[in-house]
């Protein structure tokens, strides 16, 4: 059995916090310089230049580069060799958002219940998800969620004769709806399969995955590519004042599923696209 | 932004909105204030009670932002623009009191559009997601009203060549709309 201190979690978690809202992680800055060379619209362009000028300036002065710091969403790889000494690890990862909220100079964005909208005032509770691992592996991939970019994301129940044609519609669709409100170039995640909440899940998962990595699926990598080509068209643009650039990523993510059904979820996140990850 | 921007000093006239068209390039300077959801569901209640508003809305601005907390020197933090469309079913109780301007991202209702039409009101784009880039231009902020709001309290704040473009003008042009069907393929 590996033990890991509470208190080393505590911090990696407190660091992955300022980390994620403050530097964009280079395969994202990467696939927005692409889009800069790509994008044929001028005004597309200098919200462009825009968007990696305050990232540039984040960074530099360790700041936010949006102000919704979102909800700390956590996908933590739990070895079965790992056991955790001085605390339990749910309450270790809210500290952490405490700290990492407070000393990062971070907005508190979370309320008590959509009923009771007191602010938490700490942003706690961090949105926890465990993935049982084998070994001893403790990884923790930090995703800062903004509520402008996933209040338009969307699921849908297909059927199987609706099928893949219909899946391709609703995922442009759903773009086409959320227009400029979810703050494109977009990280389009989309989770196919399992009963409803697993292909949410799934759509959440695939926004972690590194900035256009193909899913090893070729046939899944095709998808990929061909639903790209198709958010691209819409003509939406960065800040969706009209462009080629609507999204960078397409990242699909697929589940075994039951023989009545065909579930779709898509999360779309904004340019301001906030992972990072720790491995204790 | 590309053209020479036009610069406008808050607060504003109806003379000095009305030669604005879609897609101009603005860089807005002088007060405006702060306001998001929570802010606007009190303005509505102070309304429906009768009571004072926080703010006086004829020919000002209101900018949809929640701010992150500054840094020690720093007048504000971070501060990018919110949806606009959250505020949609409260917008029209301001600009039929004579709000001038509104600054957020994201499309606008029908409703808002035309009341915006019928009594003088533009809607600003800011980028979303340059919030470090913005609050540079932010120059003073004091909370105003409901400082238990937090990041939602009203805020009166004094900018310099604040960056926005014309989404919708007075005329019914629309930003979104045009910019779209122009680079559909």
């Amino acid at each position: 059995m590996r033990e890991i201190a509470a208190s080393s979690v505590t911090e990696a978690v407190r660091e992955l916090c300022i980390e994620a809202n403050t530097r964009l992680p280079q395969d994202h800055l990467t696939a927005l310089h692409r889009a800069l060379a790509d994008e044929e619209s001028p005004l597309g362009r200098e919200v462009i230049e825009r968007l990696l000028e305050n990232a540039e300036v984040a960074r530099e002065r360790c700041i936010a580069f949006c102000q919704d710091t979102g909800y700390a969403v956590f996908f933590v790889e739990l070895g079965s060799e790992v056991r955790i000494t001085g605390g339990e690890l749910g309450a270790v990862i809210d500290e952490g958002v405490r700290r990492g909220y407070e000393e990062g100079y971070l907005r508190k964005s979370i309320v008590r219940s959509p009923i009771d909208r007191t602010n938490t005032g700490d942003n706690t509770p961090a949105v926890v998800y465990y993935e049982p691992a084998p070994g001893d592996i403790l990884k923790l991939t930090m995703l800062v969620k903004g509520a402008g970019c996933d209040n338009m994301s969307a699921l849908k129940m297909l059927t199987p004769a609706e099928g893949l044609p219909a899946m391709k519609r609703f995922v442009v669709e759903t773009i086409e709806r959320a227009g400029p409100n979810a703050s494109p170039p977009l990280t389009v995640g989309i989770g196919i399969g399992g009963p409803f909440e697993k292909a949410a899940m799934l759509a959440k998962r695939a926004l972690t995955r590194p900035s256009g990595e193909p899913n090893p699926d070729p046939e899944l990598a095709v998808l990929e590519r061909e639903l790209l080509d198709e958010i691209n068209a819409t003509g939406i643009g960065p800040a969706g004042y009209g462009g080629t650039q609507t999204a960078l990523a397409v990242h699909v993510e697929s589940f075994p599923t039951h023989i009545a059904a065909f579930p779709v979820a898509v999360n779309l996140d904004c340019h301001s696209h906030r992972t990072a990850s720790a491995e204790l | 932004m590309s053209p020479a921007p036009i610069r406008l000093e808050a607060p504003l006239s109806k003379e000095e909105i009305e030669p604005l068209r879609t897609g101009d390039v603005v860089r807005l300077n002088g007060v405006i204030y702060i306001a998001r959801d929570a802010a606007h569901a009190r303005m509505k209640e102070a309304i429906e009670a009768g009571e004072p508003l926080p703010l006086d809305p004829e020919g000002n601005i209101v900018y949809y932002s929640g701010p992150a907390p500054a840094r020690p020197g720093r007048a504000l933090g971070p501060a990018g623009p919110t949806t606009a469309s959250r505020m949609d079913p409260y917008s029209p109780l301001l600009i039929e009191r004579g709000l001038r301007g509104m600054v957020g991202k994201g499309v606008r209702s029908e409703a808002v559009i035309e009341s915006m039409r019928e009594h003088g009101c533009v809607y600003f784009g800011a980028v979303e997601g340059t919030a470090a880039l913005l609050a540079d231009c932010v120059k003073e902020a004091e909370v105003i009203a409901y400082e238990d709001l937090g990041a939602e309290a009203v805020r009166r704040i004094f900018v310099e060549e604040f960056p926005v473009v014309v989404v919708n003008d007075l005329y019914g042009g629309d930003l979104y709309r045009e910019g779209r069907e122009r680079w559909r393929r």
